[in-house]
């Protein structure tokens, strides 16, 4: 509102919204200072936790009980694979529905949305099944498939979303100009739409790299992501808070920081561009 | 505008996407529905016919109705916590604060936490029993510390599945407000409407797409959790916490009972689109005003 507020009034809400802010993030803040201290120390009371000498021991140990680079290659195989191949598969499908559109253009956009409301476990024993035979499980090869395909119909739509605000009087002006097709999409389209491009990336890597449903239920040990790693400690035994702790910061790290970026994108993109 | 050619080439370029979609709906749906009418068992060699045998001992086996139960709770739980919350919180990050792009980050951080990791974090840091903050607290104030996660699951799980998607509905709401008109707002505020007029006539019926957009997106991913239950209660204590996801995955994959489970999965694609066509037509009519 353009009435300017009262200081006090100001004060009010600052403090208010600092402290429902920091209880969101508490569990976070939590995680990350728990895995600074020893095991033993982990499980104190909280105040004792946090006057306790800080170690850095629980990432070596992660480190050493599972490896934590391979997960972490696998992750980023997965999440940047998956998106690269379905933003290859969408873009000229987004591009001619955006230009060219037909008259069932949006019938077909919201087929494709719908393939996203199925459940997955409504295909969970064929895809099992085929990747037991095909001998994909357990592999990164089957699961970047398997995601390009669960992720298609967003990373469609939102580069449908992003495409249709550039102005095709542009790509009139540049085909009476007569530019070919192909000059048109690489010296006219191309620089307007890297940056929706861009966007859809940054968000379908972050739900790739979270994705827990195939990904646990395909993966053992050789392509099995972060999220798997995680699971790995369900069942623990002995002492594992501050291993926990550590395991997690590191599993959450990356994408929390791209997520940071990406949060501007992130409305209208998880939106499909009805809120903006 | 389009001619024959650019046609020609639009359908050329949209194919490849739709008949991967096909195929990736079509075939594996086909084969569920296959699979639902057999006997089929991994570990027992060789199938047979089995009719509707499927279908009637997974509706007649009193978890499947639990778990109807229990997805639903979840889904409308999580809904009303994440969309009363998030307009709350949402009127609260609108106002001229301090360090509003500070909090902006902190509220939104639980939303890229991936759901095995925040199960786990809420599981073990704050609801165990004995080593949990909750439990800390609760001995701190000589009360008898409470088992979340054994005597009250499914609120649990509800609890931390709105963690994560509580800033979702924020920053989506959020987003609707700032594109409120404020002179509108001011001159009602002119005219002598009250804070609550102006909610109500003003405020709640430009949110409302927004609503609708929060209700949609989170709708389809809260039909199918999946891992924060598998990490903090594999659905137990007996069947008090599994929902239709999790029950498909316990009867195909833990009890090896392809049949029986594909006829699950079919039923949970049945229902999730009797849900959808709800949604749908909920949003249709939103998004086209």
């Amino acid at each position: 509102m353009a009435r300017a507020a009262s200081p006090a009034r100001k004060a009010t809400v600052t403090a208010l919204a600092w402290v429902i802010g920091f209880l969101i993030f508490f569990p976070i803040l939590w995680t990350v200072l728990m895995s600074f201290h020893s095991e033993g120390d982990a499980i104190k009371s909280p105040f004792a936790m946090l006057a306790s000498p800080w170690s850095f021991e629980s990432y070596g140990e992660v480190q050493q009980r599972s490896g934590y680079s391979r997960y972490f290659m696998n992750s980023v195989i997965i999440s940047f694979g998956s998106t690269l191949l379905a933003l290859a598969i969408a873009i000229p499908a987004a591009w001619a529905m955006a230009f060219v559109p037909g008259k069932r253009t949006k019938d077909l956009l919201m087929w494709m949305l719908s393939t996203k409301m199925m459940p997955s476990v409504g295909v969970l024993i064929p895809m099992y099944l085929m990747f037991r035979d095909f001998h994909l499980l357990d592999t990164r090869t089957g699961l970047v498939g398997i995601l390009t395909m669960a992720n298609l119909p967003i990373v469609v739509w939102m580069l449908y979303t992003y495409f249709k605000e550039i102005p095709s009087e542009i790509l009139e002006a540049a085909r009476m100009d007569g530019a070919t097709l192909r000059s048109e999409i690489i010296h006219v389209l191309t620089p307007m739409a890297i940056p929706g491009i861009a966007s859809t990336l940054l968000l379908n890597v972050i739900l790739a790299w979270n994705e827990a449903f195939w990904t646990l239920q395909l993966t053992t040990s050789d392509a099995a992501p972060l999220t798997q790693f995680i699971a790995s400690y369900s069942s623990p035994e002995g002492l594992f808070y501050a291993k926990l702790s550590a395991a997690s910061t590191m599993a959450i790290a990356p994408i929390l920081i791209l997520g940071w970026f990406s949060q501007k994108q992130l409305v209208r993109g998880l939106t499909f561009g009805a809120v903006k | 505008m389009a001619t024959k050619a650019s046609r020609n080439a639009a359908r050329l370029m949209i194919s490849p996407a739709v008949i991967l979609l096909l195929g990736w709906m079509i075939v594996p749906l086909v084969m569920t529905l296959y699979f639902s009418f057999l006997r089929y068992n991994l570990l027992t060699p060789g199938t047979s016919f089995a009719g509707f045998d499927n279908y009637y001992y997974f509706v007649t086996n009193a978890a499947f109705w639990q778990a109807i139960g229990n997805t639903l709770t979840l889904v409308i739980g999580v809904l009303l916590i994440t969309v009363f919350g998030g307009i709350g919180l949402a009127l609260l990050l609108d106002q001229p604060f301090w360090g509003q792009g500070m909090v902006r980050v902190l509220v939104i951080a639980p939303f890229f936490v991936m759901p095995t990791v925040s199960a786990l974090v809420w599981k073990n840091m704050f609801m165990n029993p004995v080593n949990g903050m909750f439990a800390h607290i609760a001995k701190g104030l000589g009360l008898q510390p409470f088992d979340f996660l054994a005597h009250a699951p499914l609120a649990s799980i509800i609890g931390i599945v709105a963690w994560q998607w509580l800033p979702f509905a924020t920053l989506i709401l959020l987003t609707s407000l700032q594109s409120l008109d404020s002179e509108q707002q001011e001159a009602a505020e002119m005219d002598g409407a009250s804070w609550l007029n102006r909610f109500w006539y003003l405020t709640v019926p430009h949110l409302s797409r927004a609503v609708t957009v929060v209700i949609l997106i989170q709708t389809i991913f809260l039909l199918s959790v999946f891992a924060e239950i598998l990490v903090t209660t594999n659905g137990g204590p007996g069947t008090a916490s599994t929902n239709l996801s999790y029950l498909v995955y316990a009867q195909s994959l833990l009890n090896y009972d392809v049949g029986g489970g594909s006829a699950g999965g079919i039923i949970a694609v049945i229902l999730a689109n009797i849900v959808a066509v709800f949604v749908m037509r909920m949003i249709g009519k939103n998004l086209d005003a």
